[in-house]
Order: C-alpha cells, then sequence, then structure tokens
C-alpha cells in the first residue's frame, strides 16, 4: 500500500510565490546554474518553473539522464545481442527506442522476433532466468541510484546460482562527471542544482572536493517544485554573497554521509573502471564493473563483446547538449527530424532527456 | 517512423498511430466522413442521421479491478457513438479466442458483457466467434461495433469549439491507465484505484436535453489522454486551450502511482470519461447536469478555449500550473514508458 499524496505540501502556490519573490530580490546578474539530473529537467518543465523566474536566470540541463550519456557503441552493443539465438533481453522501457547506429533499436529487433521484455526492478529480469534455461540479459544503466539495487540483484542471483542470469554493465557514478565538467572553461557555471537521489546514496560530503577546488556553489534538492524553487534561491543567495558551499534543502532524504550500506553494497560487487559518457568523453574511473567473484555474471565476457567507437548520428547535437553547450531547438534536427516518435539522438528518447523535455513541454 | 514493421506504439493512440492512419490508410480510404477522424461516423439514411464506430479490444490483463475486457467492449463503443451525441440502438459482437482459453473466464466474460449490455440498456444484435491456434492470439481479443440514432439539431465535432467555450471534464483522470499498467507492472497500487469504465450515453443524453445549442464537441480521452485529445481539438478548431492544473480532477492514488511510474496523468487512459467543449454561458448548468450523474458526479470545468495568440499558434493547449507557472501541453507520442531510475 502506498501513501496517498506522496508531494502534498510540495506543490503549494503561496509559497511558490513567495520564494519565486526572494529568487527575484537575490538574483542580481545573469545565473547560470546546472540541474545535473534528468528528473530535474523534467519536473522544472511539468512545472512551469522557468516562467517564474527572472530572465537573467539561465537553466543549463546537465548530463544526468543514464540513458542519454549511454555511448553510441555500448546501445550498439546491447541491440547486437538481440542475435543471439535464444536470448532474452529484459530491460527498462526507457531503452526500448534509443536508436543504435544502425537505424535498429530493441523495439524493431523486437518486431523482427527479438525476445525483449519490459521489467521494472532487475528482479524481475532474475525471476525470468529462474524461469529458463536461456540466457536472459539485463542491460544495467544507471547512477548510484540504481547501482545498489543491481548490486543486491547480483548478489542474489551469486547466491541462487542463477548462472544464466548476466548483466551489461554500463553503470556510471556522478562525482568523476561534474568534476569534468567543472574543469571546461566554456562551461562556466555559477552553481550547481545536485541530484537528489544520487545524494541520498552518496551524501552531502561527495559535492564538498568540487566546491573546494572549483568553488562552485552546490545545492542539493529534491524534485518537488518547492524543493526546486528553494534551491533555486538558495544558489542565488550563494552567489549574492560570494560563497560557494555544500547547502542541502532535502534533508528529508538526503544526509551529509549519505547511505553507506547501499556503498557497501556497490563496493562488494563492482570495482571502478574507466567509463565513455556520450558527450563528456572517457573519463577516469567514472564506470564501474563487475569483480572476478561475479565474472560469470558478466555478460561483455561471456558473450565476448567489445565496445566500438560509433560517432554521432549525423547532426545531432547530443553531446554539446548534455554538457549544456547548446539547447535542443538550436539543433537543426531538433522537431524536424528528431521527435520523440522518430528519435535521432538518445536525448530525445528517454523520458528524462533533455531534448524530450523541451519537445514535450516545450517553450511558451 | 522509419522502421518496415509495425511496433507497439503505432498503436498507443498518440502520434505514432496518426502517423499509421495517414500514411497506410487514408492514401487509399480517404472519404469526407472517415477524414474528420471523430470517434463515430455520422451517416445519413433519408432523414435519420446514424453514428457507426467500431473499436477492437486488446487489453492484458483481461480481467482487472474494476472491470474486464469484456465490459470495457461494451462501454467503450457506446462512448464512441455517446461522444457523437448518438442515441445507442444496438453493438455487434465479435470474439477471436485462443486455443485453450479457460471455458470458465469465458462464462465469466459472456456473463459480464451480458450485464454491461443490459445495465446500459444497449442490446449486443449481432455477433461471430473465432477460435485461432494457441499462440496465434493472446487468450481473447474483442471487436464491437454500434450504430445509434443522433438527434435533429444536434452536430458535434472536434472543429466546432470557439474562442470563449468552456472546457469540462466529466471526473477524475487516469484511473483506467493506472490501474492497468500497476497490474502489469505487478504493483500493488491503492486498492482504492479501480479502471472507470462506464457508458456514458445517459449522461450525454442528460446534458443535451439540457442545452442542445450549448455543446460544441463531446470526446472521451481513452488512450493519449485529455493531454492528447485537447491538442487534437485545439488543432482541429485552430484555437487555443488553456487547462489549469488545480481544477483538474486527479485521485491522490493515481497522483502517487504517476510518481513512482514516472507517468502524467494527462495522459492516461480514461474508459468512462468524457471532455464537454460548451458554450460559456451554459457551463456551469451542464456541469451541474453532469454532476447529478453516478458518472459525472466528480465533473469539473478544467480550462477555456481562447483565440489563437496568432495564426501560426492555433493548436496550442496551454497548462496554468499549480504553483502558478505555464508549460504547453503536447499530443502523446508513443506508448508511455517507465522511467529507468
Amino acid at each position: 500500500m502506498l501513501p496517498e499524496k506522496i508531494s502534498e505540501g510540495f506543490r503549494d502556490r503561496e509559497l511558490a510565490k513567495k520564494l519565486t519573490e526572494r529568487i527575484h530580490e537575490n538574483v542580481k546578474g545573469p545565473l547560470r546554474i546546472m540541474e545535473v539530473c534528468g528528473t530535474h529537467t523534467m519536473s522544472i518543465f511539468r512545472h512551469g518553473i522557468r516562467s517564474l523566474l527572472p530572465i537573467d536566470v539561465e537553466l543549463i540541463s546537465g548530463p544526468g539522464c543514464p540513458v542519454c550519456v549511454t555511448s553510441g557503441g555500448d546501445i550498439d552493443q546491447i541491440i547486437e545481442l538481440t542475435e543471439v539465438p535464444g536470448i532474452i533481453i529484459a530491460t527498462f522501457g526507457d531503452l526500448l527506442r534509443v536508436p543504435g547506429s544502425k537505424g535498429k533499436n530493441l523495439a524493431t529487433a523486437r518486431a523482427e522476433g527479438a525476445r525483449v521484455e519490459i521489467v521494472y526492478s532487475p528482479v524481475d529480469a532474475l525471476k525470468i532466468a529462474e524461469s529458463t534455461d536461456q540466457p536472459v540479459v539485463f542491460p544495467a544503466i544507471g547512477f548510484e541510484t540504481t547501482i545498489p539495487v543491481i548490486a543486491a540483484t547480483v548478489l542474489e542471483a551469486k547466491q541462487k546460482n542463477i548462472s544464466n542470469f548476466m548483466l551489461l554493465i554500463y553503470h556510471k557514478v556522478v562525482p568523476p562527471a561534474l568534476n569534468a565538467l567543472l574543469s571546461d572553461p566554456e562551461l562556466a557555471l555559477d552553481g550547481l542544482l545536485c541530484p537528489g537521489h544520487v545524494s541520498a546514496i552518496i551524501g552531502e560530503q561527495a559535492y564538498e572536493p568540487l566546491v573546494e577546488q572549483f568553488r562552485i556553489p552546490c545545492v542539493i534538492a529534491g524534485f518537488e517544485p518547492l524543493d526546486i524553487l528553494s534551491s533555486i534561491y538558495m544558489l542565488a543567495r550563494q552567489v549574492r554573497n560570494n560563497e560557494a558551499r555544500v547547502e542541502n534543502s532535502y534533508g528529508r532524504v538526503v544526509s551529509r554521509e549519505g547511505n553507506p550500506r547501499a556503498r557497501e553494497i556497490i563496493e562488494q560487487v563492482f570495482e571502478p573502471c574507466d567509463a565513455s559518457w556520450r558527450g563528456l568523453g572517457d573519463i577516469p574511473g567514472s564506470g564501474l564493473k563487475l569483480r572476478k567473484e561475479f565474472k560469470n555474471h558478466d555478460a561483455k565476457l561471456y558473450f565476448g563483446l567489445t565496445s566500438n567507437y560509433v560517432p554521432e548520428p549525423r547532426g545531432c547535437r547530443c553531446g554539446e547538449i548534455l554538457t549544456g553547450k547548446v539547447k535542443p531547438p538550436e539543433c537543426s534536427l531538433f522537431n524536424s527530424r528528431c521527435t520523440p516518435t522518430n528519435p535521432v539522438g538518445p536525448c530525445m528518447v528517454s523520458s528524462e532527456g533533455t531534448c524530450a523535455a523541451y519537445s514535450k513541454y516545450g517553450e511558451i | 517512423m522509419n522502421s518496415k514493421k509495425i511496433l507497439l506504439d503505432h498503436g498507443s493512440g498518440g502520434a505514432a498511430s496518426r502517423e499509421l492512419i495517414e500514411t497506410v490508410f487514408l492514401p487509399g480510404l480517404a472519404n469526407p466522413i472517415l477524414s474528420l477522424f471523430e470517434d463515430s461516423a455520422v451517416l445519413t439514411v433519408g432523414s435519420t442521421r446514424l453514428a457507426f464506430t467500431t473499436d477492437g479490444y486488446v487489453v492484458d490483463p483481461i480481467f482487472f479491478p474494476g472491470g474486464d475486457i469484456g465490459k470495457l467492449a461494451v462501454h467503450g463503443t457506446i462512448n464512441d457513438l455517446a461522444m457523437q451525441g448518438a442515441d445507442p440502438i444496438g453493438l455487434s459482437l465479435s470474439l477471436i479466442i485462443e486455443e485453450g482459453f479457460p471455458m470458465d473466464d469465458l462464462e465469466r466474460l459472456a456473463g459480464s458483457i451480458a450485464e454491461a449490455s443490459q445495465f446500459s440498456n444497449v442490446p449486443i444484435v449481432t455477433g461471430d466467434t473465432k477460435v485461432v491456434p494457441r499462440g496465434k492470439a493472446d487468450k481473447i481479443f474483442i471487436t464491437t461495433s454500434g450504430v445509434g440514432v443522433v438527434p435533429d439539431r444536434i452536430t458535434l465535432g472536434s472543429g466546432s469549439v470557439q474562442p470563449g467555450d468552456a472546457v469540462l471534464l466529466s471526473g477524475f483522470m487516469g484511473d483506467h491507465g493506472v490501474t492497468i499498467m500497476s497490474a502489469q507492472a505487478g504493483l500493488s497500487i491503492e486498492s482504492s484505484i479501480v479502471s472507470d469504465t462506464a457508458p456514458l450515453h445517459a449522461m450525454v443524453s442528460a446534458l443535451l436535453k439540457q442545452a442542445p445549442e450549448a455543446i460544441r464537441c463531446l470526446r472521451d480521452p481513452t488512450r493519449g489522454g485529455v493531454a492528447t485529445i485537447l491538442c487534437e481539438i485545439a488543432d482541429k478548431s485552430k484555437v487555443q486551450i488553456e487547462i489549469d492544473e488545480k481544477n483538474l480532477p486527479v485521485r491522490p492514488g493515481v497522483n502517487t502511482a504517476c510518481e513512482m511510474l514516472g507517468l502524467d496523468p494527462l495522459y492516461l487512459a480514461n474508459e468512462g470519461k468524457c471532455i464537454a467543449i460548451v458554450d460559456s454561458d451554459a457551463a456551469e448548468e451542464l456541469l451541474s447536469v453532469m454532476q447529478k450523474t453516478i458518472e459525472g458526479k466528480d465533473a469539473q470545468i478544467i480550462g477555456t478555449v481562447q483565440a489563437p495568440e496568432s495564426k501560426t499558434r492555433h493548436g496550442r493547449v496551454i497548462l496554468n500550473t499549480i504553483i502558478g507557472g505555464t508549460r504547453i501541453v503536447t499530443p502523446l507520442s508513443g506508448e508511455p514508458l517507465p522511467r529507468i531510475c
């Protein structure tokens, strides 16, 4: 049984008005804020938050949509795997329409006869594996929010000795990517709206090195409109007072130390590796791979897969969009050749993709 | 769509479905009645106008909280007739059954269809049954067609909406969509959320009796939800529709499920709801007529119709959000997918 009205109180019109007034009072010049997380991007659009902000506030969407930052080579790997006879791909729905470099996606592969099952949790993929002898492969895409659940599923598979359950690990961790972004002088950010769910795992402490190294104001935000407005207000106030520190407006979920137990499980199952991000390129230590005691669940090893470099589709500017350098309407494919029905790049596919948000909610 | 095979998206009721119809069927079939894209066609025989419609039902699971595929098939077709203001006079019932389908389930569905037909007072007047080998269909598919009589002087259409009109919604959004999606996902959502499947012709008849001239357009927001239907109406009538989030009726349990699954209630399917766009002078009296019926007791006025800002900007739907912001509402593009994290 779910609680009723999860969001009650966080969408209050009067409080929103007061926060908006405070933001207007505190913004004294151009303010470039990056919302790192795709769920923030969606929420900002869905609640019409941009329409409330001073014209000087620019919200820039960051690389916080896990499907979007998965490299073209990795996407091709998943799609190609559907050709293995008897294989079952069990995936979250977001991946279904992401196009590979050869024009196929999991939905078209399914229409051609591949077995692609939509699951809502990796545990469901494990259940499918228990019910068959065929290999069941789960593409594991996601940040710190998703990783602990995947790790726990791997532990369960090992404990139950379900050897036909395998994963394609494309996990990425957020702090190294933020470091890479902030090192980019072109971006010139004034503040970071830090992801709420990821922070629940990594804690406030994870942003302290960034503040120290780059003197960038960081505010951890929840996903309700008042969470986001109050976080923008806190960022504006820090900038106005010439401060740079970590503030947490999502204290009901995020603590300073995060969730050590979840991090322990991640550590137990995975070890860091380098990863290739769409838009950001190779970032040392930003990926994860299965530790050797779990190697028999690694689909890349089992099927002998290698990830090739795949250039971006012609004209697609997802890479620049993911790093906040251009906005979707600046891409010549946006809403013409690239639409949610017929996406060219991943940012148009994922429900958390920046282009999908711009296309779905538009700009007044 | 670039792909040469049919995808599930093509059946979502959103942009992909529309594209499929426009590129595959319309070139050969286009005629003035079909091209209106209304919920049912209106045919003239002598001085009588008949509404005629057909719909296939493939819902999975076939039994769900609040109803089943049989009830849905009866109500859905009645509602398509009612949206043209028609009084339904008879339905056809065609079943495609998979070999091995349990007889108990079939009897249960037959009982449910009979109950829905009797309750609605619309008889099943003809039918067909086919059985296909195991694996050639998924359990059972049902198609119903329906005929109804359109009362004199009533002409409803998505292209008849005018600036100044009011937008009414007959009750809570998304109950059916959330019921089915959570059943498919194996989530145990709030037990109070059940499908809203219901026949709407009695409510429509009451509305037409109250103010026949004031009603411009009736639509049932099934696949694609309230958002997609409003976009279609705005497009066809070349107007701008503005809706207020604070007036949108959504059950708390539906909101919660949407938060969890990353869905927007504006895009969820309804099976017993009606959008009515009416002359604003009659809006309050029509609202109270709706609210006096069982199906429409939670009805609300959710928005207004406005002249477009410019010729190029017609067809827009604008949402005033609860917190005081504004944004554009666009039609559904594909099957709503659950999010990844």
